[in-house]
């Protein structure tokens, strides 16, 4: 079985994002960038199934500039086999994501791709989704717990009340969430190896579809920022101060 | 214009967070209709008709819609969409699931999560976890949006009298099926729409020192959540997360304890109108966030604050 993990650069999520002056979008030059967090539990998730013996192959996708290479090379020094890099220097929405990673698993017929269930930049939470929508796949989002069986999987998902399982035919999407697994981190020597695993490279031409995006982002702001406030000394000035400052109590 | 929204609920009730949908709604402006897929849900349906502002209900009830299967209900939603100028849900955990799906399906790009509506066209976005606010302007014929929850307020449950008319089922997608869920059940208000919220982080140290916020939850009508570090370790369940990517609230009043103030947590909770924190360390990030701090110990602070609330 083939698993396909889309993964993407990001801001690292240590980063305090500044909004840029001209309200055009958020200052990327010269900061760090990284694999969402979500995508690296992603790999993970692939790479335990693969050392399970339930996975054959783990094909890392990232979709955007030249610089996502560094993203699919860290997911395989962390153990996938091989990368496909769409390049595209333009903005990427959600639905053109998802079409593109349409195209690359109608080549690649993965019977399982994991996602992250959320990118921490944009926050679109949506992509996993369109591409279970555009395949006509079962989707199993926010996973917490993922149980292969035969031609099915059995996932457990976070959501708003406590938990849920659900169980998908194969083949099928997964997006994950926090508690999945703790991703790895890569060690020296297969750093070193994922040097020499190979990346494809395609255009969005190639796959066939137009990556323009559908929204026009008009701008970009700081949200309002909050009045600073004050130290009490002990707990009664604080009961005190929020009974007859605040009135919230 | 006519907005359609894609109401939660649990079969007999409509849950609080379709309320604040509806009044995203009546700012876009039209006519309202509210879905309710479900299955026994006639009392859904009847609760949805009462919400005031709403000028129709669509009821398609059919054991397909039990629990709420994405692969169900997008194709429903698809089917319905026609005739209306936007698709709205809440952005809670079953909106997100079911709505990109829904949009993809449509060949619209969803906008997540809004929390401002400027025009029918242009809405208002947290992105960076809210350490940015984008303005985007949607060109789909349809748009598919997601509503935060905390942005916009409820609208009033009682006051409507909008028609309920049966919608026909779809079928079952035959691709997943629904085995079961473990909820949490708690006597406290639920989290993403209590008055007041405290929470706890990793300075608890384990889940039974929970038992002091519950205390202090109980005297205040309180809901308790929870930092993601909480959460990982086992202190308490995941749906007590609050943050980027666990649940956004905005009480009148968050009391954030033994919770540093990372940026991921602070993305869920600083449109809270007062913010309480009580850590040990006067450097905590989360007293730039908040109105009132106190550098305490918490295991001495909690237990006196629980005490005083009795005075
Ligand atoms: C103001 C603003 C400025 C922007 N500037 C830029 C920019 O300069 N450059 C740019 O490229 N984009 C830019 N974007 C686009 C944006 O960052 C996202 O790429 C896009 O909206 C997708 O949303 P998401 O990643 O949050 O999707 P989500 O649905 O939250 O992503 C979920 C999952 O989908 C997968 N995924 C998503 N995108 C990719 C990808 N590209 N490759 C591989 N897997 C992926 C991952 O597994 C991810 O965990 C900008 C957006 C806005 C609003
Ligand atoms: C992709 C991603 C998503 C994330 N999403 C979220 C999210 O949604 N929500 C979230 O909360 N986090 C999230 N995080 C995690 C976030 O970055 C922080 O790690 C987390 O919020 C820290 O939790 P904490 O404040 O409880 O723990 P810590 O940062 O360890 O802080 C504990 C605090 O307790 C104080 N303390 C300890 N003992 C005492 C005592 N006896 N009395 C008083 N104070 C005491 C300490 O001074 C310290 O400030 C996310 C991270 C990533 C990478």
């Amino acid at each position: 079985m083939k698993v396909l993990v889309p993964v993407k650069r990001v801001i690292d999520y240590n980063v305090k994002v500044r909004v840029k002056a001209d309200q055009t979008g958020v200052e990327l030059a010269n900061v760090k960038m990284s694999m969402n967090p979500f995508d690296e539990i992603s790999v993970e998730e692939a790479i335990r199934l693969k050392e399970a013996g339930t996975a054959t192959e783990v094909i890392a996708v990232s979709l955007g500039a030249q610089q996502c290479q560094e993203t699919i090379r860290t997911a395989l020094a962390m153990g996938a086999d091989r990368g496909i890099h769409v390049l595209h220097d333009g903005d990427l929405e959600p639905l053109a994501v998802a079409k593109m990673l349409k195209a690359v698993v109608d080549k690649e017929q993965p019977e399982l791709v994991i996602l992250g269930k959320q990118a921490i930049d944009d926050d679109a939470n949506q992509t996993g989704q369109m591409l279970a929508a555009l395949l006509g796949w079962g989707q199993a989002t926010f996973a917490s717990k993922i149980e292969m069986g035969d031609g099915e999987a059995k996932v457990t998902r976070e959501i708003d009340g406590g938990l849920e399982t659900i169980s998908l035919k194969l083949p099928a999407i997964v997006t994950t969430d926090l508690r999945l697994n703790e991703p790895r981190y890569a060690s020296l020597p297969n750093i070193m190896k994922a040097k020499k695993k190979p990346i494809d490279q395609y255009s969005p031409d190639d796959l066939g579809v137009d990556p323009a995006p559908r929204l026009e982002t008009l701008k970009v702001e700081e949200p309002a920022k909050r009045e600073a406030g004050v130290k009490v000394a002990d707990v009664a000035e604080l009961v005190s101060k929020l009974r007859t400052e605040a009135k919230v109590i | 214009m006519s907005v359609l929204v894609v109401a939660e609920h649990d079969n007999s009730e409509i849950a609080p967070a379709t309320l604040n949908t509806v009044t995203a709604a009546a700012e876009i402006g039209g006519d309202i209709t509210v879905l309710v897929a479900g299955s026994g849900s006639a009392a859904a349906a009847d609760a949805a008709a009462k919400i005031a502002g709403v000028s129709k209900v669509l009821h398609a009830d059919s054991a397909e819609y039990a629990n709420g299967l994405a692969e169900n209900v997008a194709p429903l939603v698809v089917a319905l969409a026609t005739g209306y100028s936007h698709v709205l849900a809440p952005a809670t955990s079953f909106g997100k699931n079911v709505l990109p799906r829904a949009a993809a399906l449509l060949d619209v790009q969803q906008i997540s999560e809004i929390s401002g509506v400027v025009d029918a066209d242009t809405f208002v976005r947290p992105i960076y976890a809210g350490n940015a606010m984008a303005t985007v302007k949607s060109s789909d014929a349809v748009k598919v949006i997601t509503v935060r929850t905390t942005a916009f307020d409820a609208a009033a449950s009682e006051g409507g009298s909008a028609a309920v008319e049966a919608a026909d089922a779809k079928g079952d997608s035959g691709l997943t099926s629904y085995v079961g869920a473990e909820l949490s059940s708690s006597e406290r208000p639920e989290l993403t729409s209590a008055k007041i919220v405290i929470s706890g982080g990793r300075g608890m140290q384990n889940g039974e020192n929970f038992a002091m916020l519950e205390e202090v939850a109980d005297k205040l009508g309180a809901a308790v959540g929870a930092s993601r570090a909480a959460v990982d370790a086992g202190f308490v369940p995941n749906d007590y997360q609050v943050g980027q990517t666990g649940k956004v609230v905005a009480p009148d009043l968050y009391i954030a304890v033994g919770i540093s103030g990372a940026i991921q947590h602070l993305a869920g909770m600083k449109d809270s109108k007062v913010i309480v924190a009580i850590n040990k360390d006067e450097e905590a990030p989360i007293f730039q966030v908040a109105d009132y701090g106190l550098v305490a110990d918490l295991f001495e602070a909690v237990p006196a604050l629980s005490k005083e609330l009795d005075g």
